[in-house]
């Protein structure tokens, strides 16, 4: 007997609903989780090793690294003092929120900031939601200027871009107005921070903007 | 490409489902894909035709519906349908506006064959 059902299911469903599960739990123990995404190479973990050198005497963080191979990554960060998991996908092009469930339960309790990052690549970890308070996506000078509407879904889904490498804005060609008025023109309420993890330029006001976010999880305790 | 984990994840939804209304077979998958899902619709085809082989949906076959995005004007009200990534109200040109659909990934109908009685 043939038979139709009609269902309007997400078919991100399951993930989305272990990433909400992830969410609930780290912000009820007052964990801030920040999803790090941008394609190979625009300096993810470069920021996250200032971020650890910045943040880790005043708070508890934790790094969750995603790569296709190798531990090299999760290393950089351990070589700061800072606990780091390193998650390899073995090919696989983004992290989902079942690999998160999967190593949450060793990351200590007691930390204010989880921050993942993602498997270098601006398109397929926009799909997938891990949990995250806070998703940054960095976008580092030599890339162009045109890269937001090239790659719209990682832009209008995020909450936050660093425009990475800005110590090497003197030499290229890239138009800081123009990067930034694409994104705005796809995510209105983007906030944008203009970095350079090499001199250190810009991270005080996203580190500000971190811990702010943070401190508004626990609004009573403040 | 990650259209073939999206299908995985498509193919328990359905296999579920098909064991649910004791399905001999499933012979037809209807999916809604926006525009700002962040997934090709070609691929999901391709990626369809090597991840059905050996599932109870081995000879169904997939459609897909491709939903444009659409968003409202706070401003002015106006509704515009787009397909180029330009967040502007086509009647005003405001920059504040709402997403009304294009980012569903959805699952929307499902045939099977049956043993199981219509209720």
């Amino acid at each position: 007997m043939k038979k139709q059902l009609y269902i309007l299911q997400d078919i991100l469903g399951t993930n989305r609903k272990i990433a909400q599960e992830i969410k609930a739990a780290c912000e009820e123990k007052g964990v801030l989780v920040v999803n790090l995404m941008s394609s190979p190479g625009a300096g993810k973990t470069t920021l996250l090793e200032k971020l650890a050198e910045r943040l880790k005497n005043r708070y508890k963080i934790a790094v969750i690294e995603g790569d296709i191979e190798t531990e090299r990554d999760a290393e950089r960060i351990r070589a700061k003092g800072v606990p780091a998991w390193q998650i390899t996908t073995g090919g696989a092009c983004h992290l989902e929120a079942k690999m998160i469930a999967r190593v949450l339960p060793s990351v200590e309790a007691d930390i204010d900031f989880l921050f993942i990052e993602n498997v270098g690549n601006l398109v397929c970890p926009a799909s997938y939601e891990l949990g995250e308070r806070v998703r940054v996506v960095l976008l580092s000078s030599p890339e162009g200027d045109d890269k937001p509407k090239k790659y719209p879904k990682a832009f209008t889904t995020a909450d936050v871009l660093v425009l990475s490498k800005a110590d090497l804005l003197p030499l290229l060609p890239f138009d800081i107005d123009r990067a930034k008025k694409e994104a705005l023109d796809l995510n209105p309420s983007l906030r944008i921070f203009v970095v350079s993890a090499l001199t250190g330029e810009g991270l005080d006001s996203f580190i500000e903007f971190l811990v702010a976010a943070h401190a508004a999880l626990r609004p009573a305790d403040a | 490409m990650h259209e073939l984990s999206i299908i995985a994840g498509l193919m328990e939804t359905v296999e579920a489902l098909a064991r649910e209304h004791k399905a001999k077979e499933v012979t037809g998958i209807r999916i809604r894909v926006g525009a700002l899902s962040g997934v090709v619709a070609e691929l999901l085809d391709s990626a369809f035709d090597i991840y059905k082989k050996g599932t109870i949906a081995e000879n169904a076959a997939l459609e897909i519906v491709k939903v444009p995005f659409k968003i409202r004007c706070k401003a002015c009200g106006a509704e515009t349908e787009r397909d180029d990534f330009q967040f502007a109200c086509a009647a005003c040109d405001s920059a504040d506006l709402e997403l009304v659909q294009g980012t569903e990934l959805v699952l929307e109908r499902i045939e099977m064959d049956s043993d199981e009685p219509e209720k």
